[in-house]
């Protein structure tokens, strides 16, 4: 008897379905849920449960879809950095063009699907998320200014306003006091995994401020930026949908958060160097709490309005 | 190399075709469901349906 012989093609394009869903950015997906579900329940009118969780879907497919245009346009760099080689597309298990047929047919789903459950203010947010993520920072600031990250930062700021449209098919003080704590947040948060990371970011050729400016210059930035973020903080909590569980905790966190950014402010390289950035990456590992506690808290004081307790 | 029944090629088609099966039997409950609460959301319809109905007439509004 014959033995076959199977001759093994190439396994690229044989992706999984988890690589799929890589491209969606999943981890980045589940903060856009995370802040665009408080935004949505945080307004002071009330949305039918069906129509919240399909509002939240088609919010997250458009976050995931701007994701995978990011992956198509990036691949040349994502190989580069250690961080992101592993990726569907730079690895090899997605190709690239297949990634933008699925960022672009799922940016259109959500938005229109975006329209038919909720509303057009809502799903006209959404849909310039998405062409700012992947136009205005991915294709064009990222990769020219150091500024990258500050503008940039604006697509993921969106989502709590787009929740909040929703539900209110308007926009306010509040939903722009949200939007802008997660902006005034995203450049701390970046600079500080910049300070730890900059090999990646040199070796990408991307004008991070630490590859630009210096690590000097990212320390003063990170903390002007954590001074504007603070009284944003605390701005919200004032609000309507502000309340004292909410500014008791933002105290709080806005104190020790100050007290990490002061300590890099004050470092130098050479004492950064010595304890392999330990400061930098606490203040990295507390800015994802700090946001998350953030949310939580303004939460905390809608479950709590409903019981009639919360707010002032 | 003998002609094995599954190599890790049919594995990774099968999660994909699997996924892509789940995700559209998920949208299409989603859309059943948004459906129905949409056309609820209007409260009761009346429309003609071949019946007499006097109180859809102009007259009786």
């Amino acid at each position: 008897m014959t033995d076959a012989t199977v001759i093994t093609r190439d396994d690229q394009g044989e992706a999984g379905f988890g690589d799929y869903f890589a491209l969606l950015k999943p981890r980045v997906m589940s903060l856009v849920v995370f802040t665009a579900l408080v935004g949505l329940l945080v307004a002071p009118a009330p949305v039918h449960p069906v129509v919240a969780v399909a509002s939240i879907l088609f919010i997250a497919l458009g976050a995931g879809a701007s994701g995978a245009l990011n992956m198509w346009w990036d691949a040349d760099i994502d190989a580069v950095m250690q961080r992101t080689a592993r990726r569907p597309v730079p690895a090899g298990r997605v190709a690239a063009q297949e990634a933008l047929a699925i960022g672009l047919a799922l940016s259109g789903l959500a938005v229109v699907m975006l329209a038919l459950a909720a509303n057009l203010l809502a799903a006209g947010l959404l849909a310039f998320t998405i062409f700012f993520y992947a136009v205005v920072y991915t294709m064009w600031l990222k990769r020219s200014t150091p500024q990258n990250i500050v503008i940039g930062g604006a697509a993921g700021a969106f989502p709590p306003m787009i929740g909040w449209a929703v539900a209110t098919g308007g926009v306010s003080a509040e939903s722009v006091l949200m939007f802008a704590l997660i902006f005034m947040w995203t450049p701390p948060h970046f600079w500080a995994l910049a300070l730890f990371m900059k090999s990646d970011y040199h070796a990408a050729r991307v004008p991070m401020l630490t590859v630009t400016h210096g690590r000097r210059a990212t320390r003063r930035h990170i903390l002007a930026y954590t001074a504007l973020l603070v009284l944003v903080s605390l701005g919200l909590g004032v609000t309507q949908i502000g309340g004292p569980v909410y500014l008791t905790l933002a105290l709080l966190l806005n104190a020790l958060f100050l007290r990490g950014v002061w300590t890099l402010w004050r470092r130098n390289e050479a004492a950064a160097e010595a304890d392999g950035y330990r400061a930098e990456k606490r203040v990295f590992r507390f800015s994802l709490s700090y946001l998350f506690l953030h949310f939580g808290a303004l939460l905390a004081e809608a479950t709590l309005r409903s019981f009639g307790v919360g707010g002032w | 190399m003998a002609i094995k029944a599954e190599h890790e090629l049919h594995k990774r088609r099968f999660s994909r075709n699997l996924g892509v099966g789940l995700a559209l039997a998920g949208f299409v409950a989603l859309m059943f469901a948004l459906s129905v609460v949409k056309i609820n959301s209007v409260g009761p319809v009346q429309g003609f349906d071949h019946a007499v109905r006097p109180e859809l007439s102009e007259a009786a509004k």
